[in-house]
């Protein structure tokens, strides 16, 4: 058995009045992808947000590599290398390529161990790296969540989390994304994925656990969860 | 002196008030930036600048003299208090408001300049203090322009300052931060940044721009009054809208075009120096109503 690095117990949130989680439990073990599925609104990008700590769970327990991370603020949860690449991007519009690059590695102090994943993200990224002194609002959508996604591996990255890398991009796009979101994993990260398009991340997951209204419906090893027809009809509209 | 020896003259006076707008529109502007507030307490802080850089001046006079070594040793003291000061400020003043709504922020500035204009009143009897400096009178004389070394080195410290903060924001990572902010606070705290404390930061900063500003004036004009900072800070406001508010370049820029163009329109017939404040504002309701995101400013729907 390998070890899990996020785990997850009976965490309900709210959203002003609106009981957004309802109490779930999940856990992700090191080297695995898991996703999470849902329709809009089920609670998917809540559940992001509560683990990062951009929003506060009222119940229940999150920890990280075994240390309770659920009332920590969102810059000590991000050097613990939990690093959560929010849904529409967010990169910083009116900076450089290179300066968005450089944000992402805020909590480094080492400028060599900064340099090098600079390289590496250039390597994974060709594009960004031609364009690197350009302003980040020029880019392309798809190449706003090549550097989203290069900015949160500025750093010792052992978890990432995704949110709806997919969204607004052509298909040859999101092939491109996922084979990233791979070789990522490969590297070694592991990874959380919140998808709309559940027969990509089903492809690419070990894992996954489908959201309705703040709760857990049904979870599953990924290719089980493809297979079943009532379970993709029912939820994931495919 | 012919029309161009009074243009040139101008122009030297202009520079001079304009790099004191500058300085005190920047901390205006940076404030803006990071938490969308006017900060209407930022031209008490340039007034506190004054009169704590006069109170160190008269403690190390003995020790340093009251020439250049006392004047910047004093001016750094003032710079490092004021900073704290502002600090003390938004975390007792303005931190609890941040959540309220955007009027109750704005109000609670209103109180602060209140507090510390009224409170230096109350400590000073509401007199006028002399700034009593050692430097002479000597300068530069160009055909019939004349400038002092003292406004010479006043600008030349400023610029200094200014251009240290340049580095700082574009190069630093800190600045980059206080940037980038300015953009996104949710996204910046997922970059592992620890927002509040870039806040204070830029608080901290803010003011010791202004007290240095505020040292300068006083240096500058040979007295200092609780009353000073009402005026420029409303003038360092315009020159930060004038720049586009939120806009490090606009600001300084703002405030060396607000400058030049009060002393230009001292020379205009029927305007002179009374009218010189009808003049800037006139100025800012132009500006506002023909370009209201200012010359470097973005198009951007702003509420407030």
């Amino acid at each position: 058995m390998s070890d899990v690095i996020l785990e997850i117990r009976d965490v309900e949130t709210y959203y002003g009045k609106i009981h957004a989680l309802r109490g779930i439990s999940f856990s992700v073990e090191a080297g695995e992808i898991v996703t999470l599925l849902g329709a809009n609104g089920a609670g998917k990008s809540t559940t992001l947000r509560t683990i990062s700590g951009l929003n506060r769970a009222k119940a229940g327990s999150i920890s990280f590599m075994g240390e309770e991370i659920t009332t920590k603020s969102p810059h000590e949860i991000v050097s613990m290398g939990l690093i959560h690449v929010p849904e529409g991007r967010r990169i910083f519009k009116g900076m450089t390529i290179k300066e968005n690059l450089e944000l992402g590695s805020f909590t480094l102090k080492d400028e060599s161990e900064r340099r090098r994943r600079m390289e590496h993200v250039y390597e994974l990224f060709p594009v960004l790296h031609e364009r690197r002194q350009r302003d980040a609002a020029l880019l392309s959508g798809g190449e706003q969540q090549m550097l989203a996604m290069g900015r949160a591996l500025m750093t010792d990255t052992k978890l990432l989390l995704l949110d709806e890398p997919s969204m607004g991009l052509a298909p040859f796009m999101v092939q491109g994304i996922m084979k990233i979101i791979k070789r990522l994993n490969a590297e070694g990260v592991t990874i959380l994925l919140v998808e709309q398009n559940a027969k990509a991340a089903l492809k690419l997951a070990d894992y996954g656990y489908v959201l309705e209204t703040g709760e857990i419906v049904v979870k599953g090893k990924a290719g089980k969860l493809q297979q079943d027809e009532s379970i993709v009809k029912a939820y994931l509209g495919e | 002196m012919s029309t161009l020896d009074i243009l040139l003259q101008q122009l030297a006076n202009g520079l001079i008030l304009g790099s004191f707008y500058a300085l005190v529109a920047l901390g205006y502007t940076m404030v803006y930036g990071i938490i969308k507030l006017l900060n209407f307490a930022h031209g008490d802080l340039y007034m506190c600048g004054a009169f704590i850089g006069f109170l160190f001046l008269s403690l190390v006079s003995g020790l340093l003299g009251e020439s250049w070594g006392g004047i910047l040793c004093s001016m750094i003291l003032s710079m490092i208090t004021v900073g704290l000061l502002g600090v003390l400020i938004q975390r007792v003043a303005y931190l609890p408001m941040l959540a309220a709504p955007r009027l109750s922020i704005l109000i609670t500035a209103l109180a602060v300049s209140m507090v510390l204009s009224n409170g230096v009143m109350a400590l000073t009897d509401g007199e006028y203090e002399a700034f009593s400096t050692d430097l002479g009178f000597e300068g530069l004389e160009m055909g019939n322009v004349f400038v002092t070394y003292t406004q010479i080195a006043l600008v030349v410290s400023a610029a200094l300052l200014m251009v240290t903060l340049f580095f700082f924001i574009n190069r630093t990572m800190y600045g980059k931060a206080m940037r980038a902010i300015a953009i996104d606070q949710d996204a910046c705290r997922l970059m592992g940044i620890n927002v509040n404390k870039v806040i204070t930061l830029t608080f901290f900063i803010g003011s010791a721009l202004a007290a240095a500003a505020g040292v300068m004036a006083g240096v500058y004009y040979g007295s200092v009054h609780f009353f000073m900072g009402f005026v420029i800070g409303l003038k360092a406001f315009t020159a930060a809208v004038i720049g586009g508010i939120g806009s490090i370049r606009g600001a300084m820029l703002g405030g060396l075009v607000l400058g030049l163009l009060e002393a230009f329109g001292t020379q205009i017939p029927f305007i002179g120096s009374e009218w010189k404040d009808v003049f800037s504002f006139g100025i800012l309701i132009l500006l506002l109503v023909f370009k209201p995101t200012g010359l470097l400013g973005k198009t951007e729907i702003e509420r407030m």
